[in-house]
């Protein structure tokens, strides 16, 4: 049980990453259809924003966090531009491999740079212990988890309450019938590029914090996973990409402690495999009609 | 108040519009009549700058808006109430409603604006919050032309309001459609449902193929024997 709870918390920690991640996967995929498979490394590109102004320039947590959280908005739209905007009327498979390029460029932009080498990061947060019982909570964790909340609450606000929110919501909809409505489509979905990429910043800074060490390859396997997080979420659902992540963090965390640890990422990409069989719109997805 | 002149469109190589010119005074419900693909939308949709015209013009107030985006010509007053509806329908009514008015910054008038639209369409006041999807079908058609009014249109676009309504619903609507115009909005409006058209229409167009090939005032095109034969159903 004690074995379980820990697993549990350490599970909660890193999956609320990886919904900051996911939730970029799903607003992109919500508002232009596309799998940004270069989310990854632009959480990649945060974590070493926060490492670069941390080691550096020495400032603390929540400054570093704004600062690659806006380098990450600005590098997000930048791709948006350069990249993705010229193709949004061709082929949904020509801007796919798009972002898989992009991807790559980012990783080996970056590995040119900075070199291959692992890196670790500075400490920022207090890494004391607290024990309740068995169970080990590091005072790290306790952070992690409530900046990605108020992180998500933020964002909830901002998308139901704000008017570019409710322009994301109404482009997402139906493209068309937002521009009937006078709502610029083009700033829109910079601006949604801006606040995933944003996010995702903020879960390399986190994700450093955690781990402790960022290299250039680092956002491959967690930018899937919080792919497959958005897929069980339901892509496209807000709150369906918080859960997924959270998800996706314990079936992880409960792979190594219970199995063994080399099997965690096979037990995700198993796991993507069992949605998309039984339930392939997620679990808050809608049911998707195509039009005829 | 609203001028087209020698529009052409094309979508990839199929020549859609074929040099249509068409006016409408301000005051005027004016009507565009033709089958099924004969280039009513695509009229429609180009007015409001979601197609893009390869030659000609389009006048509003005088103004060449040709090379507008279609959020530009929203904010020049002129609103378009889609085919099919295309309400927001994860959205509730009322976030339907204040999209309509998204470039307006007036909020002591937008609720005025609002309140007014729950009088033209009492059923929408009773459901505030309901996810506009939940509608039914001729709700939705109220909720889109209600979200339309909420822009102030000079000029109002219509697009088959008609479609896939009950024929009693079918009259409602074609009577909120001239109230909305007694109160100053002037109106194009396209028709399957031409007889309907025809009988509130100051004046109409009848399209073929991309093509203008008729016009006249409402009653004038619903006396002439082709239309009868071709679109009233030969009574």
């Amino acid at each position: 049980m004690n074995q379980f709870l820990q697993q549990l918390v350490n599970g909660i920690s890193l999956g609320s990453i990886y919904a900051l991640v996911a939730l970029g996967y799903t607003m992109v995929y919500g508002i232009i259809k596309l799998i940004n498979f270069a989310h990854g490394d632009v959480y990649m590109v945060g974590a070493y924003v926060g490492f670069a102004v941390t080691t550096y320039a020495g400032i603390g947590f929540i400054p570093a966090l704004i600062i690659s959280m806006l380098s990450c908005a600005l590098l997000g739209i930048v791709i948006e531009k350069v990249a993705y905007k010229p193709l949004r009327n061709s082929a949904r498979i020509a801007i796919l491999i798009t972002a898989i390029g992009v991807s790559l460029l980012l990783e080996y932009v970056m590995m040119y740079f900075v070199g291959a080498e692992v890196r670790s990061y500075p400490k920022l947060l207090d890494d004391s212990v607290l024990k309740f019982g068995n169970i080990i909570i590091n005072i790290q964790q306790i952070y992690i988890v409530f900046t990605a909340i108020a992180l998500m609450l933020l964002l909830q606000f901002v998308v139901k309450n704000t008017k570019i929110g409710k322009a994301m919501r109404a482009v997402s909809a139906d493209r068309d019938a937002a521009q009937l409505m006078g709502i610029r489509v083009d700033s829109t979905i910079s601006f949604t590029f801006a606040i995933g990429s944003a996010l995702a910043g903020a879960g390399g800074v986190l994700v450093g914090i955690y781990y402790n060490s960022i290299d250039p390859l680092m956002g491959m396997m967690p930018g899937l996973k919080a792919f497959v997080a958005a897929v069980f979420g339901g892509i496209g659902s807000i709150p369906g990409a918080m859960i997924g992540g959270l998800s996706i963090g314990i079936l992880e965390t409960l792979v190594s402690g219970y199995g063994n640890s080399m099997y965690r990422d096979a037990a995700v990409f198993a796991f993507l495999i069992i949605i998309l069989i039984l339930k392939p719109s997620g679990i808050l997805g809608k049911n998707t009609k195509e039009k005829v | 108040m609203l001028e087209i002149k020698n529009l052409n469109v094309y979508y990839g190589v199929i020549h859609a519009l074929k040099d249509i010119s068409l006016t409408v005074n301000e005051g005027e419900i004016v009507t565009l009549i033709g089958a099924n693909g004969a280039g009513k939308t695509t009229t429609l949709r180009t007015i409001s700058g979601l197609n893009k015209a390869a030659s000609g013009q389009i006048l509003l107030e005088g103004r060449d808006i040709t090379g507008l985006s279609a959020p530009k010509r929203v904010e020049m007053r002129l609103s378009q109430v889609p085919e099919g509806r295309r309400i927001f329908p994860t959205m509730t009514i009322v976030e339907n409603l204040e999209m309509g008015a998204y470039l307006r910054k007036d909020k002591a008038e937008i609720k005025e604006d609002m309140e007014h639209v729950y009088e033209l369409f009492p059923i929408l006041g009773d459901r505030k919050k309901q996810a506009a999807g939940t509608l039914s079908g001729g709700e939705q058609q109220m909720l889109a032309m209600g979200r339309a009014l909420m822009s102030r249109p000079k000029i109002l676009l219509m697009d088959e309001p008609s479609m896939g309504l009950a024929p009693l619903l079918v009259k409602e609507i074609f009577n909120i459609i001239k109230n909305i115009n007694s109160e100053g909005t002037t109106i194009l409006l396209i028709e399957q449902n031409a007889k309907m058209a025809l009988s509130i229409a100051d004046r109409a167009y009848v399209i073929e193929t991309g093509s203008i090939v008729m016009s006249g005032t409402g009653e004038e095109l619903s006396k002439s024997d082709e239309i009868k034969k071709a679109y009233l159903g030969g009574d």
